[in-house]
C-alpha cells in the first residue's frame, strides 16, 4: 500500500489538536487531517463534566464537554477531515506515519506533524507505595471515565492521595454522588491543585486537607480495606510515631501526569527531563523539523485555555513552516536556575515577540522573576507569591534581547 | 450430584496444569479443581519467568535433574505450546575472590548436574555480553532463557482441556476422605469423586497433605518483592544478570531479568513472613532492591519504575535452618491412591513438565495407564498485533476488523486479543485473568487507558452486572454500584 500525503497531520483530537487544526485551516493550510484513537473527538474533557473552562479563551464559563463542542463545530464548520477510532502507532523522523483503525492500516507522509496527544496519570507503581495490592485503587483520571463516562461508582469510603487538581475535583464528585471522602493527603507541604479548587471542592464540603503527609501502608488481601497514613518531615521522610490507620475501600491517586510521548522516542523527538515533553523552540517545533508539540503532551497546563491558545500559536507558525519549508533559527537558549520547574519554549530566535510559560519549582514568596543575557537584566517582575500549581507568563519583546547568547531565567530574592 | 473422575488435580498454577496436560496423554478421566477464580493466580503469576539451567541444585536432587531435563526440552515445547520464549543465557556475576570460589564452585556442580556449556568469563567478555552490567568476572549458562509464565500456565491448561480435562474454579478443595475406593472431595461446596489425587496445591499443599492424611510436612512461606522497570529500560538489558547467590538467604540474590516482552525485573528478595497470601511489597525491601540492584545495573533510574510484586516461595525449609531441601514427589502408604507435591518452589517453573512425567511414572507403578490414542500435543495461541509485520496486521483486520482498534496503548494490544482472552475456552472470567493472556495494563501506564475498556468488554462478554466484575480474587470486586444521576 502507498502512503497518502497531507499538508499537515495532527496527532490526537482533544482542545489542542482541534484548535491547531481550525487555526492551521484558517491560515490557509487545506490538505489536513486529525487523527483521534478514542470514538469521539474532544479529547479528556469529554469526562470533565464540571464547569470552569474557557473563561480566559471564550470569557464565559462552561463544562467540560461544551468547551471541548465550541472547537468540534469549527471543526465540522471548517470541515476539516478527521478519523475517529484511529490510533497512531508509529511516526517516523521523516514524517511518515502509521495509524491503524478496524478499516485497516493508514500510512501517510506529511510536511508537519503536530502531537497533540495529551498526558497520562502518574500510577501507584511510578510513586511505589508499598502495601498490598487490593481491588480499589484508582487514579483519579480513571475513576472519572468510570463515574462521568461509564456511570460507574469505583467506592464508597474514599481516601486522596495527592492534590492535583483532578484528585480535588473528584473529591467534590465523589461527595456529590453520596461517597465519604475521608481525607486528602498531600506530600509536599503546598497543595498540587489550583487554589480554587482547594476552596471549591474541598472547603465548601469539608473535607481535611492534609500536607507533609503520605501512605506508607495499603492493607487489604481482595479489596482495599483500609490505608496507613503517617506525617513527613521537610526531607519527605516519615515522621516516627505519626502513623495512623484510615478505614476506606478506595485510594485515588491524583500524583501527577506524564506528558504522552510515546511516539516521540520514534520519531527521534529529543524530550526535556523537566516536563517530560519536547523541546521545542518559540514556533513550538520540536528538535525533529516539521514535527510540532503543543497541549498537555508538550507541559502539562492547568487549565483547557491555556491549551488552545498554545495550540494555537503553535499553527500559526507551523502554517508557515507548511508553506516556506522552514522557520527561522532558534539559536538563544533559555537556561532556568535551581527555583524554576520548567519553562516553554526552550530556545528562541530573538527576531520576534515571545511570550514565555514558566511553573516555579517550589513556592516562593516575595522576590523577582529576572531574565537576564551577558550578565544584564533583560527584565525584571516583582512578585508576592508564587506556587508551582499556577503557570506563569512573562512576555519578551524581541527589542529587549541584544545578543544571540543564552538567556536565563532566574528569581532573585529580595 | 458428584462428578466423578479417574483423576483430580489440586490445583491450576504451572505445576497442577503439566500434571493434568501430561494424564491427558493417558486414557484417563481427569479434573483439576482452583481455589481462585482463574488459572495462574499463585506462584506460576509470580516468579522471574526464568527457564534455570540448573547448576543451582544440589547434584542428584530431583530439583537438579528436573530442572536440567525441563531446560533442555524446552524450545521443543515453547514451539508445541506456542509460547513465547528465549535462550538468552545468563551471567552471574561476582567482584570479591569469594565470589570467584562460589562461581567455580557453581560451576562444578552444574557440570555435574549435566548443564552443558558453563564457563567463567572476564571483564570483556560481561561487556559483550551485558554492556551496562558491572562485573568483575562472571559464570555464564548458555543454556539458561526466560519465558512468559502466564501464557505457560495457561497453554498448559488449554492444552490438558483441549485433550478432555475437565476444570472447575472458586472450588477451594475443604475436605477429603477415602471411602469404597474412591476419594470423596468438597471443594467450593460442590462434591467430587476420583480414584486418585494428585496435590498440586503450592502453598497450600501442606494442608492438602494433612488432608490426606500425611503427616510431617510444614511449608514456610518466603516472600519475594519484584520491582518492573519501563521497557524504556529494556534496552540495557538482554541477559538475566544475577549476583553470586549468599547461601544463608536461600534464593538466588537480587537478580535482574529482562522479562520476555521486554521489562526488566528487579528481585527477589526473601523473607520469611506468617500468612501465605500476604503479597505486600514493604518500604525496606523496595529500598534494599534498589541498593542491590543498583550495585549490578548501575544504570538504574526511578523514573523507569513502573509497578511492583511479590511472589511467595512454599518452604519446606524454615527461618532456622536456611537454604533449600528438595521437592517432594511421593506416594506415601498412608495415601497410597494420592501423589504429593509439596515444596515445589524454584525451579518449579522451569521443571513443571519432568515434575509431570514423575506423576504420571508414580501412578504407573500401581496401575498401568493406556495412552490416550487422540492425545494432540499442540496449542495454538492467538496473534498478537504488536508483534506483526504491518502487511499481516493488513490481513488480520480485513478478517476481523476488532484487530483495528487499540485497545491497550502502551502495549498496541487490540479488541480481538481482549476478546480471544476472554472468549477463548478455559478464557478469563477477571481483569488480571485478561491482563495475564494478552498484557494490557501491564504497561508504563498500568491501565489509566485500557482498564475501562477491558471491564466493559468483561461485563460485556460475560453479562455481568456492575458490582460483579473482579480484580482477581474473590472480594476483589472493581466497582460498588452505580452513579446516582
Ligand atoms: C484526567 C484529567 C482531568 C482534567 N480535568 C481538568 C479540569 O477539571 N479543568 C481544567 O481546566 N483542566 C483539566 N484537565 C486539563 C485539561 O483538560 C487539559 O489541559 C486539556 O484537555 C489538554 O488538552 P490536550 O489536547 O493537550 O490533551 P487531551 O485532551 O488529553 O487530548 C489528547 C488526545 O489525543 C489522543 N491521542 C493520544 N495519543 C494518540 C495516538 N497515538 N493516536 C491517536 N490519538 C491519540 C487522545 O485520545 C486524546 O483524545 C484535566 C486533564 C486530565 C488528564
Ligand atoms: C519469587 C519467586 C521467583 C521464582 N522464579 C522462578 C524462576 O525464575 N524459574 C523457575 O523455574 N521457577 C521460579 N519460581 C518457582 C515457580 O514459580 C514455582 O515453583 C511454580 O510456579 C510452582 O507452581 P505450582 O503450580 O506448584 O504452584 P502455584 O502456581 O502456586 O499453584 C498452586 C495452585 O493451587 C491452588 N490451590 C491452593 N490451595 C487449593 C485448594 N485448597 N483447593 C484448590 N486449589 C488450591 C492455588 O490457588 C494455586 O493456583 C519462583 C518462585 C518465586 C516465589
Amino acid at each position: 500500500m502507498t502512503a497518502i500525503h497531507k499538508e499537515a497531520v495532527i496527532v490526537g483530537g482533544g482542545p489542542g489538536g482541534l484548535a491547531a487544526a481550525v487555526k492551521l485551516k484558517q491560515q490557509g493550510i487545506t490538505d489536513i487531517i486529525i487523527l483521534e484513537r478514542e470514538k469521539q473527538l474532544g479529547g479528556i474533557l469529554r469526562q470533565c463534566i464540571h464547569d470552569g473552562f474557557g473563561l480566559t479563551r471564550f470569557g464565559e464559563t462552561l463544562s467540560g464537554p461544551e468547551y471541548a463542542q465550541r472547537f468540534i463545530d469549527l471543526v465540522e464548520q471548517e470541515k476539516i477531515e478527521y478519523r475517529t477510532d484511529t490510533t497512531v502507532l508509529s511516526i517516523s523522523p521523516e514524517k511518515h506515519l502509521t495509524a491503524v483503525s478496524p478499516q485497516g492500516l493508514l500510512e501517510i507522509d506529511s510536511a508537519a506533524v503536530i502531537l497533540t496527544t495529551g498526558c497520562r496519570e502518574r500510577t501507584r507503581g511510578s510513586v511505589a507505595i508499598p502495601g498490598e495490592r487490593p481491588a480499589g485503587i484508582y487514579t483519579a483520571g480513571v475513576a472519572q471515565t468510570y463515574l462521568n463516562l461509564k456511570n460507574i461508582m469505583v467506592g464508597k469510603k474514599v481516601v486522596i492521595l495527592g492534590s492535583g487538581d483532578i484528585g480535588l475535583i473528584m473529591a467534590r464528585r465523589f461527595t456529590l454522588e453520596g461517597a465519604k471522602v475521608e481525607a486528602v493527603f498531600e506530600l509536599q507541604p503546598y497543595p498540587g491543585g489550583l487554589a480554587r479548587n482547594v476552596e471549591q471542592c474541598l472547603n465548601d464540603f469539608d473535607i481535611p486537607l492534609y500536607l507533609s503527609h503520605t501512605i506508607t501502608d495499603i492493607i487489604g488481601g481482595a479489596r482495599l480495606e483500609a490505608v496507613i497514613v503517617s506525617e513527613v518531615d521537610e526531607q519527605k521522610r516519615v515522621k516516627p510515631g505519626t502513623s495512623r490507620r484510615i478505614e476506606c475501600d478506595t485510594l485515588i491517586l491524583s500524583v501527577g501526569l506524564i506528558p504522552e510521548n510515546e511516539l516521540s522516542a520514534g520519531a527521534s523527538v529529543a524530550l526535556d527531563p523537566r516536563t517530560g515533553g519536547a523541546y521545542v523552540d518559540e514556533n513550538f517545533m520540536t528538535g525533529v523539523e516539521g514535527i510540532f508539540a503543543a497541549g498537555n503532551a508538550l507541559h502539562v497546563h492547568d487549565l483547557v485555555d491555556f491549551v488552545s491558545l498554545e495550540a494555537e500559536k503553535l499553527a500559526e507558525a507551523a502554517a508557515k513552516f507548511i508553506r516556506r519549508g522552514k522557520l527561522p533559527v532558534c539559536g538563544i537558549k533559555l537556561v532556568t536556575d535551581k527555583n524554576i520547574g520548567h519553562i516553554i519554549p526552550q530556545s528562541i530566535s530573538g527576531t520576534k515577540d515571545v511570550t514565555l510559560t514558566l511553573r516555579v519549582g517550589r513556592p516562593l514568596t516575595g522576590g523577582a522573576l529576572k531574565l537576564q543575557q551577558d550578565h544584564q537584566d533583560l527584565l525584571s517582575q516583582k512578585f508576592i507569591k508564587l506556587v508551582p500549581a499556577e503557570m506563569i507568563e512573562i512576555k519578551l519583546a524581541k527589542e529587549l534581547i541584544k545578543s544571540t547568547s543564552e538567556i536565563k531565567v532566574v528569581i532573585a530574592h529580595e | 450430584m458428584e462428578h466423578q473422575y479417574d483423576c483430580i488435580v489440586i490445583g491450576a498454577g504451572v505445576v497442577g496444569n503439566a500434571v493434568a496436560r501430561q494424564l491427558s496423554a493417558c486414557s484417563v478421566t481427569i479434573a483439576v479443581l482452583e481455589k481462585e477464580q482463574d488459572l495462574c493466580f499463585g506462584t506460576s503469576g509470580r516468579n522471574s519467568g526464568v527457564l534455570h539451567a540448573g547448576f543451582n541444585n544440589k547434584t542428584g536432587s530431583k530439583m537438579a535433574r528436573f530442572c536440567v531435563e525441563g531446560n533442555l526440552e524446552f524450545d521443543r515445547i515453547a514451539e508445541e505450546l506456542d509460547v513465547p520464549f528465549k535462550r538468552t543465557g545468563k551471567l552471574i556475576v561476582g567482584f570479591s575472590d569469594d565470589d570467584k570460589n562460589s562461581l567455580r564452585a557453581m560451576k562444578a556442580q552444574g557440570d555435574a548436574n549435566g548443564v552443558p556449556g558453563l564457563e567463567i568469563v572476564g571483564k570483556e567478555r560481561i561487556r559483550e555480553l551485558a554492556p551496562f552490567i558491572a562485573g568483575e568476572f562472571a559464570m555464564y549458562s548458555p543454556m539458561t532463557g526466560i519465558l512468559n509464565p502466564f501464557i505457560y500456565t495457561v497453554a498448559l491448561a488449554e492444552n490438558a482441556h483441549k485433550n478432555g480435562a475437565a476444570y472447575f474454579f472458586a472450588c477451594p478443595v475443604t475436605d477429603i476422605f477415602y471411602q469404597d475406593g474412591r476419594y470423596r472431595i468438597t471443594a467450593g461446596g460442590r462434591n467430587f469423586a476420583s480414584r486418585w489425587i494428585i496435590n498440586c496445591a503450592g502453598l497450600e499443599s501442606d494442608k492438602i497433605s494433612a488432608l490426606l492424611g500425611i503427616k510431617g510436612h510444614k511449608l514456610y512461606p518466603c516472600r519475594g518483592e519484584y520491582f518492573i522497570l519501563d521497557k524504556k529500560a529494556g534496552q540495557y538489558l538482554g541477559i538475566p544478570a544475577y549476583p553470586v547467590p549468599n547461601p544463608r538467604e536461600g534464593g538466588l540474590g537480587i537478580h535482574l531479568t529482562p522479562t520476555i516482552d521486554g521489562n526488566i525485573l528487579i528481585g527477589p528478595s526473601s523473607k520469611y513472613i506468617e500468612e501465605n497470601d500476604n503479597y505486600s511489597v514493604t518500604q525496606d525491601i523496595m529500598d534494599l532492591l534498589i541498593k542491590d540492584g543498583g550495585r549490578i545495573f548501575p544504570y538504574l533510574k526511578r523514573e523507569y519504575f513502573i509497578r511492583n510484586f511479590a511472589g511467595i516461595r512454599p518452604k519446606l525449609v524454615g527461618p532456622q535452618e536456611g537454604g533449600f531441601a528438595d521437592f517432594v514427589i511421593e506416594r506415601r502408604s498412608e495415601a497410597p491412591y494420592a501423589i504429593n507435591l509439596v515444596g515445589i518452589e524454584s525451579p518449579g517453573l522451569t521443571s513443571a513438565l519432568p515434575i509431570a512425567r514423575e506423576v504420571v511414572r508414580l501412578i504407573r507403578e500401581v496401575e498401568p495407564l493406556k495412552p490416550n490414542p487422540g492425545f494432540d500435543p499442540v496449542r495454538k495461541g492467538p496473534p498478537a498485533f504488536a508483534g506483526l509485520t504491518n502487511g499481516q496486521r493488513r490481513a488480520l483486520i480485513q478478517q476481523n476488523p476488532d484487530y483495528g482498534e487499540i485497545i491497550c496503548r502502551c502495549e498496541n494490544i487490540t479488541k480481538a486479543e481482549v476478546l480471544e482472552a476472554i472468549n477463548r475456552p478455559l478464557g478469563a472470567a477477571t481483569v488480571t485473568g485478561v491482563k495475564y493472556r494478552c498484557r494490557p495494563m501491564m504497561g508504563r501506564c498500568q491501565g489509566g487507558y485500557c482498564q475501562t475498556r477491558i471491564t466493559e468488554l468483561l461485563r460485556q462478554e460475560k453479562k455481568l452486572a456492575v458490582k460483579e466484575v473482579l480484580y482477581q480474587r474473590k472480594g476483589s470486586n472493581m466497582f460498588t454500584g452505580v452513579a446516582l444521576k
